[in-house]
């Protein structure tokens, strides 16, 4: 119930989303996210657009695990 | 298209995050943070879709025997009171009124009662819906019908709950409220002690709701670690990294490792509307009791929209929590897993489900069983 599907932002008409789910299409509303543009990603709960998911935040937050992950711990010796 | 956990991220957003060497070295560094073997380490997740992930990836066998990952309340069917079930049935019987609900929660049985799905069996009008959306439509569509809506569900589902009403429904159109917030069920549990837990994997989905500031009051009072993950396998792992290190070393904050989702304050206007339709009360969880502030009602500008303003029904409400033998209650809180129960597999299956926690994608007695069931498939 509470799965959120990531899906792209096709086009907009007012509070309502065209969005593609890898190859479906469907319309969504974006009442409760309305700053929004063509291109985006959007996280969509039950017909709704929920938040957005940042890409570009996704890879630095993996860089940066990357990083951490290949030091030594240091909490064990 | 409807939810399914099979496909959680069709456009592959998470692709980065099915990286198998790094979730190998994630794993290599919980059993490092995990060394010390005379430490035991229980983490709660409380949301039905993590325990998909973790039990289809089998990540609870790749982890030390010392750390421990458990399922909570998160499944929303599971903890809809069966006062409510059996007040959905007992309208849906009515001549003239048609109850819509998600999916999940049309074979979810109230003892005594039956489902809404035995119910429809017997002529009862009852219409799955996947959205908010198309529950408004159906009151638009049959006007000479009463259209209920039976509005479960966690801080994810609540905005599309609110928002509608907010728009302005049809006349014909009112809502069961059954919506639950999160954190005052993990206060509870906490204050119970009857599992001793050393942390919370915090449920991503909600949390780009709710954002990060509900669970911190929860971290300051109790000294309990909590970390937002997302949902692929490695997600989870990055997570228990993050809990373990707090807990290593002696810290109680709430972190987040499902950055690309969820931020400190969340959705903000969605939690507006929440605020605006919505307030809290004292609510009944099934199987674990009544639990304070962690069920919403509707503020007296909306109660309109309440179905007892709109059908006139009287219920006994059933007798027992779950049936005799079910220990879903056990499972909701924690304290037991579903194999520990006599009945799970036996006579308790997806198809003939005895208790909540078989039901649906959610229940975790039914992603247990089901994850058996493919591993003896192949
Ligand atoms: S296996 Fe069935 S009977 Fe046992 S706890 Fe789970 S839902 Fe209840």
């Amino acid at each position: 119930m509470c799965l959120a599907i990531p899906a792209r932002i096709i086009s907009i008409e007012e509070d309502k989303a065209t969005v593609d789910f890898g190859g479906v299409t469907r319309v969504i509303s974006l009442a409760l996210l309305p700053d929004t543009a063509v291109g985006d990603y959007v996280l969509v709960h039950t017909g709704y657009a929920i938040q957005k998911v940042d890409r570009d935040e996704a890879e630095k937050t993996l860089d940066l695990w990357r990083e951490i992950l290949s030091t030594e711990d240091k909490t064990n010796p | 298209m409807e939810d399914s956990f099979e496909n959680m991220d069709p456009l592959q957003i998470g692709e980065d995050y099915r990286d198998k060497e790094l979730a190998g070295k994630a794993a290599r560094r919980i059993r490092e943070l995990a060394s010390d073997e005379k430490q035991t380490y229980k983490f709660m997740h409380v949301c039905g879709t993590h325990e998909y992930t973790i039990t289809h990836s089998g990540l609870r066998e790749i982890l030390p025997p010392n750390v421990k990952v458990i399922a909570g309340p998160g499944c929303p069917v599971c903890v809809t009171p069966p006062e409510d079930i059996a007040l959905a049935i007992t309208i849906a019987k009515q001549p003239n009124v048609l109850i819509t609900t998600f999916g999940d929660m049309m074979r979810v049985p109230a003892t005594g009662w039956g489902s809404l799905n035995s119910a429809r069996a017997r002529g009862a009008k009852v219409q799955v819906v996947y959205s908010m959306m198309d529950a408004i439509e159906a009151a638009r569509n049959n006007p000479d019908l009463e259209v209920v809506h039976f509005a479960i569900g966690f801080e994810t589902t609540t905005p599309p709950t609110a928002v509608e009403l907010l728009a302005g429904p049809p006349e014909n159109f009112s809502v069961i409220v059954s919506h639950r917030v999160i954190p005052p069920a993990q206060e509870l549990l906490l204050k119970s002690g009857e599992v001793a837990l050393n942390g919370f994997i915090l449920p991503g989905h909600v949390c780009t709701v709710t954002g990060m500031r509900p669970y911190m009051p929860i971290s300051e009072k109790w000294k309990v670690p909590q970390v937002v993950a997302g949902f692929e396998p490695l997600d989870v792992l990055l997570g228990l990294v993050m809990l373990l290190t707090q807990v290593n070393e002696g810290r109680a904050e709430v972190e987040n490792e499902y950055t690309r989702a969820v931020s400190l304050e969340g959705n903000v206007r969605a939690q507006e509307i929440v605020a605006q339709v919505f307030q809290t009360a004292d609510a009944r969880w099934r199987a674990i009791g009544s639990i304070p502030e962690s069920g919403l009602t509707l503020r007296s500008e909306f109660a309109s929209f309440d179905v007892r303003e709109h059908v006139s029904v009287e219920i006994e409400p059933p007798k027992f929590e779950v049936p005799p033998g079910c220990r879903c209650g056990e499972v909701l809180r924690g304290v037991i897993g579903p194999r520990e129960c006599p009945l799970f597999g036996k006579k308790c299956t997806p198809q003939q489900p005895v208790g909540p926690c078989m039901v649906g994608q959610e229940g975790t007695c039914a992603i247990v069983y089901g994850a058996l069931a493919l591993k003896s498939e192949s």
